[in-house]
C-alpha cells in the first residue's frame, strides 16, 4: 500500500476525525476516515503511521484499532509533547495528515496454534490492542490468550469497558495490576512483571507479545525467559526518534537496526543486548 | 578512448558542457577555502593552489606551480546539491475543516559537477544505497541524482588528512563518472587526459579539443597515480574493524575523546556519506499555511535521540561513539559497505582535530595490549 501521495512517501494522506474518546486524563482515542480514495486502511497489528497536526508538526503513533475492520483507522494518543497536544485539541470533523501503515507486525500468522501472552505496560496497550482483536477474530487459531496489563493508577487503565468485556469471556485470561492502588481499587498492586509468575500459559508452545517501557519490556522478557519461554518466542516493540518513518532520517537507529523500517516489533533474541546497554 | 587536452584548450570542456545547457558546478575560492559553487569556466577554478590540512587545520596556500588541480576536498560536499541542507518539501494551506499539501516541486536543473574526486563519487553511492536502494526513496534526491554529469578529477596530491588508499575508494576514480581527468605537470608539459566513462561522457568528450593520448602521456599519469597512493596523510585499518567496534561498545577510550569532543557536529556536517534529517514545519504569521522543510541533522545532538522522557544519547561519548560505530561498523550491517569514504574533511574540520583514523587506531591497540579483556556480549 502507498505510504503517502503522488509517489511520494513524505507526502500525508488527509483524514477526517469521525469520533474522539477520551480514555484517560491524557490519553485519547482518534477515529479517522479517509478523505478520499481508497477509503479503507489496511494494516497489520503492530504497525503505525506517522501522524500530523497543521503547522505543527509529526509523530510516529501506533494504530489501536481493529485490523478485521479497516474501515476506520483507530489511533490512541497520550499527550505529552508539542504534536501529540496540538492532536489532543483537535476536534471532531477536523482533518490530520496520515503516512503509512509503516513497520513490521506482532507474529499473529506464525502465533498460530500456541498459546498468546500479552504484556502491556501502561499506553503500550494500544499498538496491543489490534492483537487482541485479530485473535478474538481468529479464537479458534490459538490456544490459550493471556493479556497482563500494568498501568500506574487505576485512573491510568485504557479501554476500560472492553478490558471489562475481555475480562468476562471465558476463552481469555486478563489480568491487570497498578503501581499505586489509589481510591477504591481492590486488584492487584506491583509492577506487571510480577503477574508473569503465575501466568497459565505452556511455556514450550507460546508466543509472548511485550510493548511498554523498555525497563518493563526488559524485566518482561526475563520473567518470560524464566518461566522457560525461549527468547526467539518473544517479540518487543520499540520506540525510538522518528522523522521520517521509512528509514531516510536516521534518527530511529539503534546499532545496526532503524527501528522503524526493521521494527518497531523485533524479535527479542535478535535485539537483546539493546537493553543491557546504555546510551546505545 | 584518452584524450590529452592542452592547457590552453581545457577551456572546451566547459564549453562543451555549457552547450548541453549543463549548470557548471565546480571548485572555487571563498573566504580562503575552496568550495564548490557554480563556475563558469577555466577562470573560476582555485589554479595555483593547493591545501594544508590536518586535525582542526585548513589552509589554501600557493602552490609552487600553476595546477588546476592541486588542491584536494574543501568543507563542502556534493550532497548540498543533491540532498541540499535546507530544503522545502511542500507547502500546506488551511482549507475548510481541512488542509491543502501543494506539491510545488520545482524543475531541478541539469548539472555538471567538475572535480569531483573519487571518495566523493563512492560518497555518492552510498548514499545512492541509503536513499535510492531501500525499500522507500527520497524522491528529491533521486531527480537531482539522475540530472547530474560527473566529471572525476584523479588526486595527484593527495592530502593531509586523506586515506582513500585504506577504504579503497581512491585515488583514481575507477567507475562513477562520465569524464575522468587526471592532471599532467612533467618537465615543462602541462596538459590534461581526459577519458570517459559513460555514453554521455563520450558525446561531450567529441567536443573537447585534443589529441589521442600517447603511450608515454599515458605512463606519466598512471605514474602520478601510483605516486599518489603513497602520499596519503592517513592510514586506517580496516581489517575486521565492524567486529573491533562492536565489542568494544564499552572501552575507555570513548571517555577520552568525549573529554575533547564538543558535540558542535562539524563532523557530520562535512561528511558527504551522512544523511540525518530533521523533518519540521514553518508554520505562518496567519496560521493558515505551513511549509514542511527538510533539514540536515546531526547525531550530536541531543535532540536527535529526543523520546517522551528524555533523549536515549545523553553524554558525549554515546554519540560520539554512536557516530564513529556507525560509520565504520553498523553501516556494513546496514548497507553492505562502510560509511566512511576516507576523504578526511572530519579530521580537517574538527575545531579541536579529533580523527577518526587515531580513534579507531587507539581501539585496536587498547585491545592489542590487552586493556580491555572484558568482552560486552552478553
Amino acid at each position: 500500500m502507498a505510504v503517502g501521495i503522488n509517489d511520494d512517501p513524505m507526502m500525508p494522506r488527509q483524514f477526517k476525525i469521525q469520533r474522539l474518546k477520551r480514555d484517560t486524563v491524557d490519553t485519547f482515542s482518534m477515529e479517522l476516515k479517509p478523505v478520499s480514495d481508497p477509503k479503507e486502511f489496511n494494516f497489520l497489528p503492530g504497525q503505525f503511521n506517522m501522524l500530523y497536526v497543521f503547522g505543527v508538526g509529526e509523530v510516529p503513533i501506533s494504530i489501536s484499532g481493529d485490523p478485521t475492520k479497516p474501515e476506520k483507522l483507530v489511533h490512541t494518543t497520550r499527550a505529552v509533547g508539542n504534536v501529540t497536544n496540538a492532536m489532543d485539541n483537535l476536534k471532531k470533523g477536523q482533518t490530520i495528515g496520515v503516512r503509512g501503515p509503516l513497520g513490521t507486525s506482532w507474529p499473529v500468522e506464525k502465533a498460530e496454534g500456541n498459546d498468546i501472552i500479552l504484556v502491556a505496560g501502561g499506553i503500550g496497550l494500544a499498538p496491543l490492542r489490534p492483537v487482541m482483536y485479530y485473535l478474538l477474530a481468529h479464537r479458534e487459531s490459538y490456544g490459550k490468550v493471556v493479556l497482563l496489563y500494568g498501568t500506574r493508577t487505576p485512573g491510568d487503565i485504557l479501554f476500560q469497558k472492553e478490558l471489562e468485556n475481555w475480562r468476562s469471556r471465558l476463552d481469555l485470561e486478563i489480568h491487570i495490576t497498578v503501581d499505586r492502588g489509589t481510591g477504591s481499587w481492590r486488584g492487584n498492586v506491583g509492577v506487571v512483571t510480577n503477574l508473569i509468575a503465575r501466568a497459565p500459559f505452556d511455556h514450550l508452545n507460546c508466543t509472548a507479545m511485550v510493548c511498554g517501557p523498555e525497563i518493563m519490556m526488559r524485566f518482561s522478557a526475563l520473567g518470560l525467559q524464566k518461566r522457560g519461554v525461549d527468547g526467539k518466542d518473544i517479540y518487543v516493540s520499540m520506540e525510538r526518534n522518528m522523522k521520517c518513518g521509512i528509514g531516510l532520517c536516521g534518527h530511529c537507529q539503534i546499532g545496526n537496526i532503524f527501528v522503524c523500517k526493521d521494527g518497531p516489533v523485533f524479535r527479542y533474541s535478535d535485539i537483546r543486548e539493546i537493553f543491557t546497554r546504555r546510551e546505545f | 578512448m584518452i584524450l590529452a587536452v592542452e592547457k590552453k584548450d581545457f577551456q572546451s570542456l566547459f564549453d562543451a558542457l555549457s552547450s548541453e545547457n549543463y549548470q557548471i558546478i565546480g571548485p572555487a575560492v571563498d573566504n580562503s577555502a575552496m568550495i564548490y559553487d557554480e563556475i563558469s569556466g577555466v577562470d573560476g577554478l582555485p589554479v595555483g593552489y593547493t591545501d594544508e590540512q590536518d586535525g582542526g587545520k585548513y589552509r589554501l596556500v600557493k602552490s609552487d606551480r600553476e595546477a588546476y588541480f592541486d588542491y584536494v576536498v574543501g568543507q563542502h560536499t556534493w550532497k548540498r546539491y543533491l540532498y541540499p541542507p535546507d530544503k522545502k518539501l511542500f507547502d500546506l494551506k488551511l482549507k475548510g475543516n481541512g488542509f491543502e499539501v501543494i506539491d510545488n516541486k520545482h524543475e531541478i536543473p541539469k548539472r555538471a559537477f567538475i572535480g569531483m574526486r573519487a571518495c566523493e563519487i563512492e560518497a555518492i553511492r552510498v548514499q545512492d544505497m541509503i536513499l535510492l536502494d531501500g525499500p522507500y526513496k527520497d524522491a528529491d534526491y533521486e531527480k537531482c541524482r539522475r540530472n547530474i554529469f560527473i566529471v572525476a578529477v584523479n588526486c595527484a596530491r593527495p592530502g593531509g588528512t586523506c586515506f582513500c588508499t585504506s577504504m579503497g575508494t581512491g585515488p583514481k576514480a575507477k567507475n562513477g563518472f562520465d569524464l575522468a581527468i587526471t592532471e599532467v605537470f612533467e618537465d615543462n608539459d602541462h596538459y590534461f587526459l581526459i577519458e570517459s566513462g559513460t555514453k554521455s561522457g563520450e558525446n561531450i568528450m567529441k567536443n573537447v579539443k585534443g589529441r589521442e593520448a600517447g603511450e608515454k602521456q599515458i605512463q606519466a599519469a598512471e605514474r602520478i597515480m601510483k605516486e599518489a597512493e603513497g602520499r596519503m596523510g592517513r592510514k586506517l585499518e580496516t581489517e575486521g574493524i565492524k567486529e573491533l567496534l562492536y565489542r568494544n561498545f564499552e572501552n575507555p577510550r570513548w571517555d577520552e575523546v568525549a573529554n575533547r569532543c564538543l558535540s558542535c557536529g562539524n563532523c557530520t556536517l562535512v561528511c558527504p556519506t551522512c544523511f540525518c534529517v530533521n523533518i519540521k514545519d514553518i508554520s505562518g504569521l496567519e496560521g493558515d499555511s505551513a511549509q514542511r522543510l527538510r533539514k540536515w541533522d546531526s547525531c550530536f545532538t541531543l535532540a536527535h535521540s529526543y523520546i517522551y522522557g528524555g533523549s536515549v544519547r545523553t553524554s558525549a561519548k554515546s554519540r560520539y561513539r554512536q557516530w564513529l560505530t556507525h560509520k565504520l561498523a553498523s553501516w556494513i550491517d546496514q548497507f553492505g559497505m562502510s560509511g566512511c569514504v576516507g576523504c578526511g574533511r572530519c579530521i580537517t574540520w574538527c575545531p579541536v582535530g579529533i580523527d577518526i583514523t587515531e580513534e579507531a587506531r587507539a581501539i585496536r591497540e587498547s585491545e592489542r595490549k590487552g586493556k580491555v579483556s572484558a568482552s560486552n556480549e552478553e
